[in-house]
């Protein structure tokens, strides 16, 4: 047992939605008079078929821990304008382990990472740890776009949980890694967005704790920092340091992460080696789209994303060169005139493609009612890896966000490289170059010539 | 205050008893500690960042301007110029026989830390929202650094005080420096302590109601004319003394003028009372504090 660095047990995270407004003085009081009187609170919904006094109560204390375990433990109901974003997760994480944590948007992910970092707390349940934990949620946190990069990184390193001295020691290593020691004295307002990165990056690798949460951090930075920083990830783990990896990217994950937990609607779905976990999480996705959050008000809502063969059959299974097509089921509710659709497939690298109305302007006159726009791309010329797909809606201004550019499925390419004509035997190595392969073909020096292209199997 | 999630008993943890556990483990987050837990020494170990947000203060404010940190002594400066005008000149206000501009000077050094300190630690949790969302450290770190960081203000403006008091000294003026000057670091705790305790106090309720945001704007305004700034305790009729005498900060204003001025007369009970309600409102303030703070994010 002496191994495991975080326990989470039964761990709940109740958001309420909405607006809090002008009744919220009204209802507080209301609530504590009540609570003050010993009866139970008045905007909390009677659980129907219990005894509406025994809901009021505080739910843990009457509860025995019986033979159950954690479905015996009960929940209060929800108000009308409550939501769970967390509900009854445990898992523990060993001393080494690289867990990632993969899910759609809205699974409670992110929630899960900021009640690991203390930055909200819990409903229900615990988290115990073991070891100093540091977050990085987001890179650059408390960065003063005034002060130098260097008076940047004690700051940051202070607000991550270093000590001056700490960071004194560490300060060439984080300078050498960000690669910015050409412009250490400058305010970083002046740093470009790379550079700015690379700094926040640095520091919060530098940290050394004994966990480390890390929040689509990667999604920043080009691909060669991108790698740099898988690097150091996996570095920091060899150190017998945990990291907690909550990505969008799949390939990620399955590359860095030893172990993963799947989260859906708040709740754990499964838990296992990163591999099968990323399997089975894109083996339901391709067929039941992710959660799309449009702007708000704005009455345009997109129900699914269904990605299809050639045949028309809903999957998530792709060969190298095969025909995919998105189809986008829409409902707008109000009259969505020439809009910019973008659609674009993401790999471990980062973006593969695209089909964008901003460049190709061949947008639809209004969008109105249900319907639906179908993409085909005709021939995908991706590596067996793991792919997101993304959309994002744009008014006719080509500026205002409709929906806002996000993930919004899922897809696996499979398939035997042989059969395309590749030999090489550091193939397994594909998806830290490259995701793309356009055909080509090797003329050398003995005349030979050579093809490859993942249009279709050579066979 | 806030949504009232309940605590709930540890159910599922069989592998090992919880009384071995709970010495093991470094940190146990639970839904809600008790509203006398304060993690106080969390501070102590972070005290690195609490400086750090101090030089930070200290170092942007000032880049990109030309006068830098000679704006700590032009802003009292003109106030008190301005207060000699209006209130001495043209209200004809009575200042105990103290050359105006000395009287009102030490009133503005006393006030500006005051209010400095209560204004900007009030809006700690809104103006911080974004860095509080991202990474934990403990939020009283980020109040507690601007009382410090207007420690340094209040230096400044005090030794232009003292070269005037000086200069007036030497012209004869009527003034009487006297040994209730060592009271000075106890004065200073006081403002700060009563500057922070109702900040947070302030910051820790405007989470949910915005609406204090607005009064706290012109309450604190309100609030000086109701502290001996501008006009000497003395001046206050007999019946209405308590009244301002009710306000923490006054026994301090007063004080402050009687070690350095000789005026008005130093009242310990005041002084004891002015104590005890700022230990009070500070210890209020760091529970009310330290109980949104574990929630906040949901609710900002």
């Amino acid at each position: 047992m002496s191994d495991i660095v975080v326990q989470v047990r039964n761990l709940s995270k109740k958001y309420r939605l909405g607006v809090l407004g002008t009744g919220t003085l009204r209802h507080d009081l209301n609530r504590w008079w009540h609570r003050l009187r010993g009866k139970s609170d008045p905007y909390e919904k009677v659980v129907p078929g219990l005894d509406p006094s025994a809901t009021g109560q505080e739910p843990g204390n009457d509860e025995q821990p019986g033979p159950l375990g954690r479905d015996a433990h009960l929940l209060p109901d929800l108000a009308d304008d409550e939501m769970w974003a967390l509900r009854d997760v445990s898992f523990d994480v060993k001393r080494g382990e690289i867990l990632g944590v993969v899910g759609r948007n809205g699974a409670g992910k992110s929630t899960l990472l900021k009640v690991l970092s203390r930055v909200t707390a819990p409903t229900d349940g615990e988290v115990r740890v073991k070891g100093r934990i540091a977050s990085l949620l987001e890179v650059g946190t408390g960065f003063h776009p005034e002060l130098t990069g260097r008076e940047n990184i004690f700051l940051n390193g202070a607000i991550l949980g270093m000590t001056r001295n700490e960071i004194k020691r560490k300060l060439d290593e984080i300078v050498a890694f960000a690669e910015v020691d050409r412009y250490l004295d400058t305010p970083v307002k002046r740093y470009s967005s790379g550079m700015y990165v690379r700094l926040a990056f640095a520091v919060a690798a530098h940290l050394e704790p004994e966990i480390l949460i890390v929040d689509e951090v990667l999604a920043v930075g080009d691909a060669e920092f991108q790698k740099k920083c898988l690097g150091k990830m996996k570095d920091v783990a060899g150190h017998g340091r945990t990291i907690l990896f909550v990505s969008h990217n799949m390939e990620a994950v399955r590359n860095l992460c030893t172990r993963g937990i799947w989260l859906a609607g708040g709740q754990l779905v499964e838990e296992g080696p990163a591999e099968k976990i990323v399997g089975s999480y894109f083996g339901t996705t391709g067929s039941q789209s992710y959660l799309v959050r449009p702007n708000q008000a704005r009455g345009f809502a997109i129900d699914a994303v269904r990605l299809k063969n050639r045949d028309g059959l809903e999957t998530s299974q792709f060969q190298p060169g095969e025909e995919l097509i998105v189809e986008i089921a829409f409902n707008a509710r109000i009259r969505l005139e020439r809009p910019f659709l973008t659609l674009g497939v993401m790999g471990a690298l980062g973006s593969c493609f695209t089909a964008n109305m901003l460049l190709d302007g061949l947008r639809p006159e209004v969008l109105e009612g249900v319907g639906v726009i179908v993409c085909r791309f005709m021939s995908i010329p991706l590596l067996p890896q793991m792919y997101e797909l993304k959309l994002g809606i744009r008014e006719k201004n080509g500026v205002d966000s409709i929906v806002d550019y996000q993930e919004v499925a899922g897809f696996r390419v499979t398939g035997d490289l042989a059969r395309y004509g590749f030999k090489g035997e550091f193939l397994d190595r594909a998806s830290r170059y490259t995701s793309v392969v356009v055909p080509y073909e090797w003329r050398l020096p003995d005349g030979s010539v050579s093809r490859i292209s993942l249009a279709a199997p050579v066979s | 205050m806030i949504k009232a999630t309940k605590p709930c008993l540890f159910v599922n943890l069989k592998p090992e008893p919880s009384d071995r556990s709970t010495t093991d483990w470094d940190l146990v987050i639970r839904p809600k500690t008790g509203w006398l837990d304060l993690h106080l020494s969390d501070l102590i170990r972070y005290h690195d960042l609490t400086m750090m947000f101090v030089w930070r203060d200290f170092v942007s404010q000032y880049k990109q301007t030309v006068l830098g940190p000679l704006w700590h002594l032009i802003q009292p400066l003109f106030t008190t110029l301005l207060f000699t005008l209006v209130f001495g000149r043209v209200a004809r206000l009575p200042t105990d026989g103290i050359p105006p501009l000395l009287f009102y000077m030490a009133g503005i050094t006393c006030w500006n830390y005051f209010s400095e300190c209560l204004n900007r630690s009030s809006t700690t949790f809104l103006g911080n929202a974004g860095i509080f969302g991202k990474v934990y450290f403990p939020r009283l770190c980020v109040p507690l650094s601007i009382v410090v960081s207007n420690m340094i203000k209040f230096v400044i403006q005090f030794g232009l005080f003292v070269a005037m008091l000086l200069f007036y000294a030497l012209r004869g003026a009527t003034v009487h420096p006297n040994l209730l000057m060592l009271l000075t670091p106890l004065l200073l705790l006081l403002m700060a302590a009563l500057g922070l305790g109702l900040g947070i106090i302030v910051s820790a309720l405007t989470v949910r109601y915005r609406d204090l945001q607005v009064l706290m704007k012109f309450g604190v305004q309100l609030l000086m004319y109701a502290t001996p700034v501008i006009y000497p305790l003395s001046m206050v009729p007999e019946k209405y003394r308590w009244l301002a005498l009710a306000n923490p900060m006054s026994a301090v204003v007063e004080t402050f003028r009687s070690a350095f001025l000789g005026s008005g007369a130093l009242d310990w009970s005041g002084l004891l009372y002015s104590s005890v309600a700022t230990a009070v409102i500070l210890f209020v303030g760091i529970v009310l504090f330290n109980h949104v703070e574990r929630t906040f994010m949901d609710t900002v």
